[in-house]
């Protein structure tokens, strides 16, 4: 074990945290959109295996030969493949709205109810070995070249190159990843700074006020509902157009489930729901990597801690998580 | 002809009376019968449409799923032992939600009395068959019931919400579970209670039980194809749920905390216990169902035979109004769906995973009635006919 290069060992870390914590920072920001304005959304895990689902079949459909080569070119094919992946999380997001405001469907059963069909829906459709033209290409490469920089020998194993690795970190990252970052921040400040925030805020807190002074409560849940499954659908293109490049049966493993711990870990708020996101990404990373740096203990309960951690918040042993107050509850209109 | 008439004249107005009596009386059986059968017609046929848009023909697909669920020898049996487990996980649903919880960790209740009935089933030995079997049975259901209590008492002591706790506790049992089983194939130690053969196969599971802790076997189809006693137990339990819900004190303080925990509260009744304690009741029944695949189905546990059955628990607690009794058919109809999808997928060429479509639409429809409702125009029930988590946030 001891011939490990730690450098490498200690940016495939790092790099792994950033990629697993995508998906799940977008997921916590459709988790965070709904719950701000007063829904649940459970449906994020199914929102994302849809979308990444249909987001990988239009670029697979795109990729067949005899399509307008104008279609094939990797912008706009995967622009295109993207556009379907939001749609249909949007569109996920909607039936959410539908069944349980129109319909009145508690709020979790129909997120349940997303969850089951999406798996059932994709299973259905999935083909195996479909083969596509390449998934999203980094964005920026690293400017700087290991040859170029200057080697930092911190022990025998231990070897940085600087500043290639930072590089390493800061890029050759796609656009979804860039794009999630600035998501967190744009709408950390929408939310706190913005009138359509202290809308969605006043909504899950107190509808009846909301409704009172004038706002119109279910345009903003639907409206809310759309922008957050189409953020989790942007969850499920990172997944299949960035990060995997193809579609597995059940992909997201979960991934929308820890989102939803992610949520509750930052308090509803979008910059330290990146912050959990990041401390998943870097316990499921660690789980990898146990055994590279030399240490025997069993991955798997390594992998448990941030699950008791979310649980842990939520209790309130740890800092206080607040929900929304009024979230879960079905807004009646007098 | 004659006689007949002369009777019916002799009270006139009785007959009529009696009869619009009866229809009242029947009306609201039949139509918490009508919205569920029209909920599964209503998804079949769409199913049947998702099936015509693959190009592929729906009849013949149904008549193999029918085919695999009861015509085959073995169809039946499958499907009675498919019906076993989601029996009992429809029941731990559907007891929680009778007191406004919703319990959506019945995954993780079940691999842990999965995997503690596979523990006492290897590690006890020179027990007699019915003592080692009950002794197996009622440590899986033990693990359960805490593993769900521990939801139960962060929901009472610190108002963390059930939900999003047991799908934690989902994700940690499996891990906790992996650990236990794990092969240790990659230089580290293997789990505690991996078999000793897993080290060389590399499949991580844990040894076999011993045959005294193997439920008895009620009916074989030759060669090898058993139908285990489980599902007597589950039948029994869901019996015994209905007796708690209905008949007991407990039931009753059960059912008033799920319509309003407040006034539960004022009217004396200790909603931290009952909270408490319906979760200890219903991750027993989940543990029971996981312990039961284990004993009666696969006499090992492997870490992923289960997956599926906790969610599946929701749909059919919920196709059965979360009734205790009626869970048992929604369970047999479940059963039958996944004992023929098999046969469908091979008749028909259309991929299994339309069952699970079928199911979801299933649901949907079940919790959104007004859907059905207005498909069938069908006249709306009085309030609180609508499912919903009770007065609980």
């Amino acid at each position: 074990m001891g011939e490990t290069e730690l450098g490498l060992a200690l940016i495939a870390t790092i790099n792994f945290t950033i990629r697993y914590s995508i998906p799940i920072t977008l997921g916590a920001l459709s988790g965070i959109l709904c719950e701000r304005s007063g829904i649940v959304n459970i449906g994020i895990e199914g929102m994302m295996l849809m979308s990444a689902f249909t987001g990988f079949m239009t670029n697979v459909a795109l990729s067949k030969p005899g399509v307008d080569p104008e279609l094939q070119a990797t912008g706009v094919r995967l622009g295109l493949a993207i556009l379907a992946a939001l749609l249909t999380g949007g569109a996920l997001g909607l039936l959410h709205a539908l069944l349980s405001i129109q319909y009145k469907v508690d709020q979790i059963i129909s997120g349940t109810v997303i969850n089951i069909l999406a798996v059932g829906l994709t299973g259905y459709f999935y083909q195996l070995k479909a083969p596509t033209k390449g998934k999203l290409p980094a964005m920026i490469n690293n400017p700087w070249t290991q040859a170029g920089s200057a080697k930092l020998q911190l022990a025998d194993n231990f070897v940085l190159y600087l500043p290639y690795d930072l590089g390493r970190i800061l890029f050759d990252k796609d656009l979804i990843t860039y794009l999630t970052l600035a998501l967190v921040f744009v709408l950390g400040w929408a939310l706190f700074h913005t009138t359509w925030g202290l809308r969605t805020r006043s909504v899950g807190e107190n509808p009846r006020a909301a409704d009172t002074l004038g706002i119109n409560v279910y345009r903003l849940q639907y409206t809310n509902l759309f922008l957050g499954g189409m953020l989790a659908g942007l969850g499920g293109a990172f997944l299949t157009l960035a990060a995997v490049g193809i579609f597995e049966q059940n992909m997201t493993a979960g991934r929308g489930f820890i989102a939803l711990a992610v949520m509750i870990f930052g308090n509803w708020r979008p910059s330290r729901a990146l912050a959990g996101a990041l401390l998943f990404g870097f316990a499921t990373a660690l789980q990898g990597q146990l055994q590279q740096f030399g240490i025997d203990f069993p991955h798997q309960l390594v992998g448990m801690l941030p699950y008791i951690l979310t649980i842990v918040v939520l209790a309130g042993f740890v800092g206080r998580a607040r929900p929304p107050a009024h979230e879960g509850k079905v807004y009646e209109a007098e | 002809m004659m006689s007949t008439t002369v009777q019916s004249s002799s009270p006139p107005v009785a007959v009529p009376r009696r009869l619009s009596q009866l229809r009242a009386a029947l009306w609201p059986i039949l139509q918490s019968l009508l919205i569920p059968a029209l909920s599964v017609i209503t998804a079949v046929l769409l199913g049947s449409i998702l099936i015509l848009f693959d190009g592929r023909d729906p009849i013949t697909a149904f008549e193999g799923l029918l085919e695999g669920a009861f015509v085959e020898p073995r169809g039946l049996l499958a499907t009675f032992r498919n019906m076993t487990p989601l029996v009992l996980s429809g029941l731990a649903v559907a007891f929680a939600f009778k007191s406004g919880l919703f319990n959506i960790g019945v995954q993780g209740q079940l691999i842990m009395g999965s995997v503690v009935a596979a523990w006492v089933g290897f590690a006890v030995e020179g027990l007699p068959p019915i003592l080692h079997v009950t002794l197996a049975i009622l440590a899986s259901m033990a693990i359960g019931g805490l593993w769900a209590a521990i939801a139960g008492a962060l929901k009472a002591f610190a108002d963390a919400h059930e939900v999003i706790t047991t799908i934690m506790l989902n994700y940690i049992a499996a891990q906790f579970a992996g650990w236990l089983i794990s092969t240790g194939s990659d230089g580290s130690r293997p789990g505690p209670l991996a078999s000793p053969e897993s080290v060389t196969d590399a499949i991580a599971r844990t040894p076999r039980i011993l045959p005294s802790a193997q439920l008895p076997t009620i009916y074989t189809v030759p060669p090898n194809f058993t139908l285990h006693a489980g599902i007597f137990l589950a039948i029994i339990a869901s019996v015994v749920v209905m007796f708690l819900l209905q008949r007991t004190t407990f039931g009753f303080q059960l059912r008033m905390t799920g319509y309003s925990p407040t006034a539960a509260q004022y009217a004396g009744v200790n909603v931290k216990r009952v909270t408490i304690l319906t979760m200890l009741i219903a991750g027993m029944l989940a543990g029971l169902a996981g312990g039961i695949q284990t004993l009666g189905v696969n006499y090992d546990y492997e870490g992923n035979q289960s997956l599926g059955l906790g969610f599946e628990g929701i749909t059919v607690a919920f196709l059965a109004g979360n009734n205790p009794i009626a869970v048992n058919f929604s369970a047999f109809l479940f059963g039958a769906m996944d004992a023929g999808t098999t046969r469908m997928a091979l008749a028909a060429n259309v991929a299994k995973e339309l069952i699970q479509v079928i199911q979801a639409l299933i649901l949907m429809f079940v919790a959104a009635d007004q859907i059905i409702r207005r498909i069938y125009r069908i006249r709306a029930a009085g309030p609180g006919a609508q499912l919903r988590i009770g007065g609980r946030s």
